[in-house]
């Protein structure tokens, strides 16, 4: 498709600036041709090649088509029009305001500095989020690079270029049964290496190595232009961060290096167990992997070389599904005034809870007033309060066998306990709150909306309202 | 043009018109059935005289194998020992009329319509009622359907699953398995091959009933699963003195 004249006019479209002539594809700045106004700016992406060319061409430019017209969210240009693939092909799509990743990488190598270790946390987080909202639409974006995540002025991040991702609703196009390597050779994950399609966990690999790219300016597996240089990163780390540059703290290795383990059921389970630890970094647990500073040993490299050896394609299950496997719960734990039949109960409940989804992470959280804490008094210092608060959180959890789980303890101050519960919840992609029904207050509930009945109705996720019991063999004790 | 695809009723009425009615809500314009409309079920005479109507307003009908089990010369009455689906086709030849019978004996084995070639087992031998159950014999389908210049869809039933087959990057195809009432498209630069599934006679486990529809002006296809009265169906099998085997099946969609 040869390119467009600025001032044309095309199905309703008045062809604007050229703001991207790339190898595939020209986009174009747009309005609307009868100069009604558009509620937001808009961009018109049109295939060099069109389905008379020749199919291969223009399968990235089809799946795109499929799948954008089917997204939502916040994370995702919208969508507003598509050509006739045969005849005319196009999308138009929302102009979303901001800079790419690859602009803020640029800059850094131009400017000969690092991101800050607080931007990178925020940057993860924000690139997270987004990956998440595409997996609980069933879509792996799978082309997850610098130059395709779009940061938002207001901070979220907005993921393009859906030409290689995978919906599981739909025929996926660019599959065929010899299973090739489908991807950006840097960015690409060990399994997509050997032809799975459709692990949401393949994109949180490739946060893993923008993350890596933004705080060392080095690709973890680098460039490679071979399939034999793209197996590499099935048995191989990458150099341990921290050994390339001094300054980052051993968390930021740990989430880091966790996003490359080599076998994916290593990695987090879910982006919004990424974007949790990343928002939460003095709650995540340093194991070796963030300590170390030595490359990993030859031999390991080679048991694991004839491990990766036999990896070979196997399909993925529904990438919602698989998310919702790994929940992350919540649990409200009252702080004043509870009982112990009380306290007991949430623990039980949340041990049920926990039992049924090995993986899922435990966030247990408490509200307190801010007219607790005092500025004057030591012992009522924020810094303080929220300590003890914090350890009585952790010797409520201390029964629990949470071996398998990852857990964190948040102390939150707010005056309203029901809209602090529910924020923390949506802002961190809570899947099961588990709190106390506090039976006391049902009396009242015709009149006064209690805690948990203001929970259960404004919350994003399931909600879980325990009933106290406390077991005999308790009582006597 | 917004066509509804039904295979495989089973003399189903409860499924049938259940289906229909759905159809309707989907603003079908034009009703293709794919054979098998007999056997199994409590209602054959029924499920016949509907499809005659349908086809005198303009519905496509084609026949199944099942339209010939239950034809005179292949009822042995003389078997001592009758398989389940032998009792099954003496029953309903008997409660066809010889006008019904000589319908279903006389319809067609295949349809080309709007780019798409209908039939209920194979294409590529259409009276050999094999199966396309995989990337194989769905191959072996399309490249004889396709083998006609304007043809890029194939649409047939006889397996009671439903399935899309499609060209990948590769050479050979790839199988899918869709989800219930979420449109794909399937653009008409490519080549399709579905089975939609059986109307009266689900076996996946589901009781719900299955058809397809397909919007030929912007090449989009939906495959449905649509809840009927199951258990009244199983009841009239029973009630008819069919085989148990039968009226459990619809119960379990087994």
């Amino acid at each position: 498709m040869k390119r467009l004249e600025a001032g044309t006019e095309l199905d309703g479209f008045r062809i604007g600036a050229c703001l991207h002539a790339g190898g595939m594809a020209h986009i174009y700045e747009v309005t609307y041709a009868d100069e009604r106004p558009a509620p937001f700016g808009m961009v018109m992406k049109v295939p060099r090649m069109t389905a008379g060319d020749g199919a291969e061409n223009i399968v990235g430019f089809e799946v795109e088509h499929q799948i954008l017209q089917v997204l939502h969210g916040t994370h995702v240009p919208r969508f507003v029009a598509a050509g006739d693939l045969v005849n005319m092909p196009y999308l138009v799509m929302e102009h979303v305001p901001g800079q790419t990743l690859q602009q803020v990488l640029d800059a850094h190598t131009h400017n000969h500095t690092h991101a800050e270790v607080a931007d990178m946390a925020r940057l993860g987080a924000a690139i997270a989020r987004a990956a998440h909202s595409l997996h609980q639409q069933n879509t792996c974006h799978l082309d997850i690079k610098p130059a395709n995540v779009l940061l938002h002025p207001d901070g979220h991040a907005v993921l393009l270029d859906f030409g290689l991702s995978c919906h599981a609703h739909y025929p996926d196009l660019l599959a065929e049964e010899l299973r090739k390597a489908v991807g950006s050779p840097a960015w690409i994950a060990p399994e997509q290496v050997v032809g799975v399609r459709g692990d949401p966990r393949s994109d949180i690999f490739a946060i893993g190595v923008m993350l890596y790219e933004l705080a060392t300016g080095e690709l973890p597996f680098g460039n490679p232009q071979t399939n034999g240089g793209m197996r590499q990163r099935l048995w191989m780390d990458p150099t341990p961060p921290r050994r390339l540059r001094d300054d980052l703290p051993e968390w930021f290795q740990e989430v880091v290096l966790r996003c490359l383990e080599p076998e994916a059921a290593k990695r987090y389970p879910s982006a919004a167990h990424l974007a949790f630890d990343l928002e939460h970094p003095e709650q995540v647990k340093v194991t070796k992997r963030g300590k170390q500073l030595e490359g990993t040993p030859f031999f390991t490299h080679f048991k694991r070389w004839l491990k990766a050896a036999g990896m070979h394609y196997q399909p993925s299950p529904l990438p919602s599904q698989q998310i919702d496997e790994v929940p992350i719960v919540m649990v409200a734990v009252p702080n004043h005034e509870a009982s112990d039949a009380t306290l007991y109960s949430l623990r039980q409940s949340v041990a049920r809870s926990l039992g049924l989804r090995p993986g899922a992470r435990l966030a247990v959280v408490t509200v307190i007033s801010p007219n607790l804490s005092s500025t004057s008094e030591h012992d009522k210092s924020e810094t303080t309060l929220h300590r003890q608060y914090r350890t009585m959180l952790q010797q409520w959890a201390q029964p629990l066998d949470l071996s398998e789980h990852q857990t964190s303890y948040h102390v939150l101050e707010a005056s309203d306990t029901a809209n602090a519960i529910v924020r923390y919840a949506e802002g961190n992609n809570v899947s099961i709150i588990v709190m106390g029904a506090a039976t006391r207050g049902l009396q009242m509930q015709r009149f006064v909306a209690t805690v948990p009945i203001k929970v259960a109705m404004e919350a994003p996720c399931t909600v879980i309202l325990v009933k106290q019991t406390l077991p005999f063999e308790r009582l006597n004790s | 043009m917004k066509y509804a695809l039904l295979s495989d009723i089973h003399s189903n009425l409860h499924a049938f018109d259940a289906c229909l009615a759905h159809a309707q809500t989907q603003g079908v314009e034009r009703i293709a059935i794919l054979g098998d409309l007999v056997s199994y079920g409590a209602f054959p005479a029924e499920v016949v005289a509907r499809c005659q109507k349908l086809q005198q307003d303009g519905a496509i009908v084609l026949r199944g194998n099942h339209e010939e089990l239950i034809q005179t010369h292949n009822i042995h009455t003389a078997n001592p020992n009758p398989s389940l689906g032998s009792q099954t086709a003496e029953w309903t030849h008997d409660q066809l009329s010889p006008a019904q019978r000589f319908w279903l004996e006389i319809l067609p084995l295949t349809a080309q319509v709007d780019q798409m070639l209908l039939v209920h087992a194979s294409a590529d031998a259409p009276d050999r009622w094999r199966y396309v159950e995989d990337e194989r014999t769905a191959s072996l389908s399309l490249d004889a359907a396709c083998a006609h210049p304007d043809v890029r869809y194939v649409f047939g039933g006889h397996v009671h699953h439903q399935s899309l087959y499609y060209r990948g990057t590769g050479r050979q195809l790839m199988a899918f398995k869709p989800t219930s009432g979420v449109p794909i498209p399937t653009p008409k630069h490519r080549q399709w091959i579905a089975t939609i599934g059986s109307v009266g006679q689900p076996r996946d486990g589901n009781p719900r009933a299955m058809y397809a529809v397909f919007d030929s002006a912007v090449g989009r296809l939906t495959f449905y699963r649509v809840a009927y009265d199951h258990r009244a169906a199983a009841r009239a099998v029973r009630d008819a003195g069919l085989p148990e085997f039968f009226a459990q099946r619809l119960e379990t969609g087994k």
